[in-house]
């Protein structure tokens, strides 16, 4: 039983001069942070806190970009024993006006007591507060106390106990911000053992990662995990990536990097988009996994990018897989180092309409899934159908598991936290089977888009379309497709207006492209404005998004489309 | 020259990006601070450019302040290709 800042002080007297954390920026030579370094810089905000009359256990929001201040704030925050939420920063695509709804949506259930920023942005973030909200202290980063000598024994975050809360991870979007996953320090501890384990981790491991903070796969694989394990992690910023995603190769090959996690997307778009003369003398034979987590895995993506880049010293059997969830900390599951994920072809049409997972008989149309892994040690999974009750191997159905890394709830919801679980086991909203301990996952219960890793609610997007002039409320659908090329979802949104006037409907559309876009940072791909009574509702008038998925496919297929 | 860029970079945007092949785009309409282009589809618009024209688009270039329209990508295609 120990808290996280039980365990930096014990790295802090242990090692305090090896390097924690490499920060590299776009033009701009790496930051090296050993730990003391890092610790130093975070005891700094751990007594701004305090300065500032802030108490253990209250909730810190950090709305900070990739850099040093975002890091030894977040440390800063569980020195101190409050706990820390790291929001994703304002970007030039989204408009300042949502940004503040949404930080004003988060503050509404979240009640941080303080949030840290920038001074250029304290503007911002205080145009988003209200009369009598929780908010007592904003904290601008050139504003915080000195540096000292680093003293656990007088900071207030040693006094936390292992089962309290010890931060919380939101999703996006309006609906994400108001659901935020809560976790104790045991149940962190707990996934990192049992990953780790799964991960063969050892001290002469190097983690790689562009991802952002804000997301469960960055913020634990890419952020706490190598932190609190004493392994050097590599951070680069995920907007340097998308511009340059070529620099996690040069990363890898320079510091030789062992671990990195991507998206499916990832693999697509490395393998497509990176030019010879970027990689040219890199060398990836370092690196132990690649593991791909947090959208459908799928195999051809991993071909494609094995294809790219073994020349650079890439093995196929680096490709790894893992599913997870900020629920339960991060993996659920992981496969098996050292071997390539095992591949499952199964009978298409089976799978479309009896939803088992079969050989295909001979010369009819088959599908191959990947597995995820099986399940880490300290959790099970199981497979069941809509009454609860468990299905037998290769039966698709909802995944649900159990473990001792579930978050502790659904902070200040309590609602979403006991509907979320079924008999103490979680209901993931996702679909798969089990076939010898392997899980596959095949598609999603519930209505949410992963476009590019991240999690996209269609309920928020079809809102923001009823602001649009012309469109009325009720009446647009939104959902994801997935796209062969591109290894994830395509986003698209259909709206019905009273015009049929094919004039009006494009300038429509062209509204609701613009609106949506400035309003989620999510870009939609297709926008099709139709005319009334195109929608398909449900008999208690609810729309059905994948009955309206399906029309959409049918009529994109008759046009030519795909 | 630049009468036989813009529609084809047009063309490109509309059918591969937007995925509305009929669609126009006028000269000055923005693109990227609009979010009508995301990062993913702004390197393969550079990639495009890269392989259609050969000129050279570097990564530090890809945002608005280098361009933001047809106009100005035509432009920049062009003193690149002198």
């Amino acid at each position: 039983m120990t808290t996280f800042t039980e365990r930096l002080s014990a790295i802090y007297s242990r090692t305090p001069e090896q390097v924690a954390i490499t920060l590299q920026f776009s033009g701009r030579d790496d930051l090296q942070l050993t730990y003391e370094q890092l610790l130093r810089g975070a005891e700094r905000y751990a007594r701004t806190l305090e300065r500032e009359g802030i108490q253990p256990g209250e909730v810190v929001v950090l709305i900070l970009q990739h850099g040093e201040d975002l890091v030894t704030s977040f440390w800063g925050t569980i020195l101190q024993g409050s706990i820390p939420s790291i929001m994703p920063f304002l970007t030039e695509k989204l408009s300042p006006e949502r940004y503040k709804a949404d930080l004003s949506a988060l503050i509404s259930i979240t009640k941080p007591s303080a949030i840290v920023t920038y001074p250029e942005f304290e503007e911002e973030v205080r145009a988003a507060l209200q009369e009598g909200d929780s908010v007592r202290s904003v904290i601008v980063t050139d504003r915080i106390e000195p540096a000292s000598e680093v003293d656990f024994a007088s900071l207030q975050g040693m006094r936390r106990k292992s089962g309290d809360i010890v931060l919380l991870q939101h999703s996006s979007g309006t609906t994400g911000l108001q659901k935020g996953v809560a976790l104790s320090h045991q149940a962190v501890f707990n996934q990192l053992n049992s990953y780790s384990k799964s991960l063969s981790i050892t001290d002469r491991d190097v983690v790689v990662s562009w991802l952002p903070l804000y997301h469960d796969m960055g913020l634990i694989a890419g952020f706490l995990m190598p932190v609190l394990s004493g392994i050097p992690l590599v951070l680069m910023s995920p907007f340097d990536w998308v511009r340059a995603p070529y620099k996690l190769f040069q990363a890898i090959s320079k510091y030789c990097g062992t671990l990195t996690w991507l998206p499916n997307f990832a693999y697509n778009f490395c393998a497509q988009k990176i030019r010879d003369r970027h990689i040219d003398g890199v060398d990836l034979s370092s690196l132990r996994a690649v593991i791909n987590c947090s959208e459908p895995v799928r195999w051809e993506s991993h071909v494609a990018f094995y294809e790219r880049f073994k020349d650079h010293g890439l093995k196929m059997e680096a490709l790894q897989t893992s599913y997870a969830m900020a629920e339960n900390v991060f993996g659920v599951t992981q496969s098996q180092l050292g071997s390539i994920p095992v591949v499952d072809e199964i009978d298409r049409e089976a799978f479309m309409t009896e939803r088992v997972a079969k050989s295909p008989l001979d010369g009819r149309p088959s599908m191959q899934m990947m597995s995820s892994g099986q399940p880490l040690e300290n959790v099970r999974v199981k497979v069941i159908d809509e009454d609860g009750k468990e299905l037998p191997d290769r039966v698709i159905g909802e995944i649900a598991l159990k473990s001792d890394c579930m978050l502790t709830g659904y902070f200040n919801r309590p609602d979403l936290t006991e509907k979320a679980f079924h008999e103490g086991w979680y209901l993931t909203g996702d679909y798969g089977y089990i076939s010898n301990c392997e899980v596959f996952v095949s598609g999603r219960k519930k209505d949410m888009i992963i476009v590019g890793g991240k999690n996209v609610y269609p309920q928020d997007l079809e809102a923001l379309t009823y602001e649009v002039p012309g469109v009325h409320a009720g009446r647009s659908v939104a959902f994801g497709l997935f796209d062969e090329a591109q290894g994830t979802e395509d986003v698209v949104v259909i709206a019905e207006v009273d015009s049929e006037n094919a004039d009006e409907q494009q300038r429509i559309a062209n509204a609701i492209r613009l609106h949506v876009t400035k309003n989620s940072a999510i870009a939609l791909r297709y926008v099709k404005v139709v005319g009334p009574k195109w929608i398909l509702k449900t008999s208690s008038g609810k729309t059905a998004r994948s009955a309206n998925k399906d029309k959409f496919l049918l009529e994109l297929q008759q046009s030519g489309g795909i | 020259m630049t009468n036989a860029i813009l529609p084809e970079v047009e063309k490109y945007i509309a059918g591969q990006i937007l995925k509305q092949p009929g669609r126009k785009i006028a000269v000055d309409e923005p693109l990227i601070s609009s979010g009508l282009i995301d990062s993913f589809s702004l390197m393969d618009l550079a990639l495009f450019v890269e392989d259609t024209f050969g000129v050279r688009i570097e990564d530090t270039e890809l945002d608005s302040n280098t361009f933001d329209n047809l106009a100005q990508l035509a432009a920049l295609i062009e003193s690149r290709k002198a």
